[in-house]
């Protein structure tokens, strides 16, 4: 069991650390969005460029990365559902 | 039963699906030529949405069945890619399609909200529950609810929240549906609820979760070429430039600077603008002296109003010369006096309404939380960030989202079945604000400053078509459309881009198609999710155990019949506004299950006593909310915080976790066996055995 506790753990700090952005990216983003609309990005005020495409492009990221960690991790300890 | 090799069935599908959207492509381009050929505009809507509902149907027909599994969840086969596309067919509705472009273009930066809540959930999706609820691997969410939480009472708490979320969801789909039929084909609305209904039918009665499906995969094909197509042509005529993604920053900068022209007075069109503004504070300083008389009055105002016209119209008349225009306006004026004061009311509030915000300085689009003062500001932020999380976390329960990832062959398919899943409904939700932006563009240089006598000749269509879609009234008679004289309904701005774009008839027809897609593929969804919801977990796991498979099938499809004709009956009452109906779906789905299925997956301490108290709490704060708040019911009690009725979840979340928590806490701790199924669900390669040997 010592081995699934491990692998538990490292999927727990992977999901925490991919929460953590999804957060920032969304709501800090959005908090400073007043403050953020001064600064320009490829033609776009900040802001709403994190909101219209930013953050998603983001998002789609943090998806794939997940589904990328997860395989290596279920890898690495073994955990590869059998058929 | 024979099942094919993996791969091989990738390879089948991929070919069947490249050779369909050839054929769709094939089928625009023939119509296209007819179009040019002189085919009339009528027939060329019936024949596209003809053809498009009984391609629906064949597939459906295709792929009956009366398997179990395929019945229930697709025989558990469906490729990750395969699945993204059904997810995002299934998840982007007719709202999405139609409202949300519309929406942007009204609301700017703040409209953004939906853009970010509805691809942001998936990432809590991808995260907290695909993956696990695949390992889980039965048939519905109350499936999970009762087997974590063991017993009756999670499951059907479950039952009824899923319903709930799922109903008032499918009534905004088959509200849709019927106004995109009757829109394009001139049939009643009625009519066209039931010819949508019709195919939805034929496709889940027959196949249910598998011919759900393939139909989907099938409809994301349509709805997404028929977004993408007008929107790249509308941006190729604006920038040259055929990525509207990349080409509109530069569009939106010339849209603020047209609106620091209009709001300045000291130039001419400025100045303009103002001239029409000061005329629609006239006119609303008249409406709010009208409700205030109201208020005093009630409803012997109205007749004393109503009595003091018929006068004035009948002296005119009497009168040798007067100008026929000046009866038309009293006559109008007569007519159009509601008949009651709630009516009365709702009816002159919302002209205040309107005509208070065109008598305001335009908001810039891009500026996020536009207001007077600071606390208007702040306010419209906190409303902004709720409305975001609520999204997002309703998205992470609806039940009809969730049981697609039950169709995936493995847990590692279901995560990079949620990345094509968001790949492929990001594509639409990072269009819809470029389309926005440059149909503000379009309107903003083109239309504004335009000469009454030559309008561009979409706006004359439209104007024909439906008056709260688009209108123009010369207010200060100057001949020339000044931005504030110019109404547009935010459904507009998606059924008119081919027009604004200078594109034929057909793409219009195809727009059409698309949103019934985006519609019908959603209903599908709900509508299966409740039938299978009634069948599987009511009827068989609740009062028939030992019920065998042919009549739980039957039972689901004559469930389904029932559900569709009942669905069908309450749109026909058009209750409430589309997009309060969707966001209400999602408050309920974010308050009722989110802290139950992900505690259950992340905390084996969660227990019976706190999933039940957890979910009921967090489902009463919502619907309490909702009733108190929305003016739909009337009561009209003072907000929360601020807090506008759509985002009620943010109270029934947190309530809901602490209800879960302080449930589990204060009550024995689960079962080893439950701990046993926690265990299951969480490493992908433990064995069913290894938990369910001890019961």
């Amino acid at each position: 069991m010592h081995k699934h506790q491990q692998y538990w753990q490292h999927t727990l700090r992977l999901t925490a650390g991919l929460l953590t952005l999804w957060f920032v990216v969304t709501f800090v983003v959005a908090w400073f969005a007043r403050e953020l609309q001064a600064f320009t990005l490829f033609g776009f005020p900040l802001s709403f460029f994190m909101a219209a495409q930013g953050a998603l492009l983001i998002y789609v990221a943090l998806v794939a990365y997940y589904a990328y960690r997860m395989d290596q991790l279920d890898a690495e300890y073994d955990m590869q559902e059998g058929d | 039963m024979g099942v094919p090799v993996q791969s091989d069935f990738v390879i089948q599908l991929k070919r069947y699906y490249a050779l369909y959207t050839g054929g769709v492509i094939g089928f625009v381009v023939m119509l296209a030529i007819m179009e040019q050929m002189g085919m009339p505009n009528k027939v060329l809507g019936y024949i596209f949405l003809g053809v498009t509902v009984l391609l629906y149907a064949g597939i459906g027909i295709l792929s009956r069945t009366s398997d179990v599994t395929e019945y229930y969840v697709a025989g558990r086969r469906v490729p990750a890619l395969f699945n993204g596309m059904a997810v995002a067919a299934d998840w982007m509705s007719a709202a999405s399609f139609i409202g949300l472009a519309g929406t942007l273009y009204v609301s700017g930066y703040d409209g953004l909200a939906f853009v970010m809540g509805w691809t942001g959930g998936f990432c809590l999706v991808a995260f907290l529950l695909a993956p696990y609820l695949r390992k889980f691997g039965q048939y519905t969410i109350p499936d999970f609810l009762g087997m974590r939480y063991g017993g009756g009472l999670p499951r059907a708490i479950g039952v009824f929240a899923a319903i709930l979320c799922s109903f008032t969801y499918v009534i905004a789909q088959v509200y849709g549906v019927g106004l995109i039929v009757s829109r394009f084909t001139g049939l009643d609305f009625g009519v066209g609820v039931f010819v949508g209904l019709g195919s939805i039918l034929v496709c889940s009665f027959l196949g249910g979760m598998r011919a759900v499906t393939w139909t989907q995969v099938a409809q994301y094909v349509i709805l997404i070429v028929a977004y993408l197509i007008p929107v790249i042509w509308l941006s190729v005529k604006h920038t040259g430039n055929p990525v509207p993604q990349v080409a509109y920053g530069y569009v939106l900068q010339q849209v603020t600077a047209r609106e620091n022209v209009l709001n300045d007075a000291s130039t001419p069109e400025g100045a303009r603008e103002a001239e029409v503004r000061t005329l629609f504070k006239q006119q609303m300083e008249i409406d709010r002296a009208k409700l205030a008389a109201l208020e005093a009055g009630g409803a012997t105002y109205l007749a004393q109003e109503r009595a003091r016209l018929t006068h004035t119209l009948q002296q005119l008349k009497d009168k040798a010369h007067v100008a026929p225009q000046d009866i038309a306006v009293l006559q109008n004026e007569l007519d159009t006096l509601p008949k009651e004061v709630n009516s009365a009311r709702n009816t002159w509030r919302a002209a205040v309404e309107t005509e208070k915000a065109k008598s305001s300085p335009i908001i810039a689009h891009a500026e996020p939380f536009a207001g007077a003062d600071e606390t208007a500001r702040d306010n419209k932020r906190k409303n902004f960030l709720a409305l975001v999380l609520c999204l997002m976390v309703g998205t992470a329960a609806l039940p009809h989202i969730l049981m697609r990832f039950y169709t995936t062959s493995s847990v590692k398919e279901a995560r990079k079945s949620v990345f094509w899943s968001l790949l492929f409904i990001t594509l639409l939700y990072i269009t819809a604000p470029a389309l926005a932006v440059l149909a503000k563009y379009d309107v903003y240089t083109l239309l504004v400053g335009s000469s009454f006598s030559e309008l561009p000749s979409w706006v004359s269509a439209w104007a024909a078509v439906d008056k709260t879609l688009m209108s123009v009234t010369d207010m200060n008679k100057d001949g020339i459309v000044q931005l504030a004289e110019i109404t547009i309904g935010g459904d507009l701005i998606m059924l008119a881009t081919p027009e604004i774009a200078g594109l034929p008839y057909v793409v219009t027809a195809l727009v059409a198609a698309g949103g019934l897609a985006a519609a019908l593929s959603t209903a599908d969804g709900l509508m299966l999710t409740i039938a299978n919801t009634l069948s599987h977990d009511v009827y068989y796991k609740m009062i028939d155990p030992r019920a065998p498979t042919t009549r739980r099938l039957i039972i689901s499809k004559a469930l389904l019949l029932v559900v569709a004709v009942f669905a069908a009956y309450i749109t026909s009452l058009k209750p409430g506004d589309i997009l309060f109906l969707v966001g209400a779906a999602f408050s309920l789905a974010a308050s009722a299950f989110f802290p139950a299925l992900a505690l259950g997956i992340f905390w084996k301490r969660a227990n019976k006593m706190g999933a039940v108290i957890g979910m009921v709490s967090g489902l009463a704060t919502c619907m309490v909310y909702m009733f108190i708040t929305y003016p739909f019911f009337g009561v009209n009690a003072p907000l929360w915080w601020g807090i506008n009725p759509i985002s009620a979840g943010i109270f029934g979340m947190p309530i809901g976790f602490i209800g879960v928590i302080l449930g589990s806490v204060f009550s024995a701790p689960p079962s080893p066996e439950t701990r046993a199924m926690v265990d299951y669900v969480r490493y992908p390669n433990m064995r069913l055995d290894s938990f369910i040997e001890k019961r």
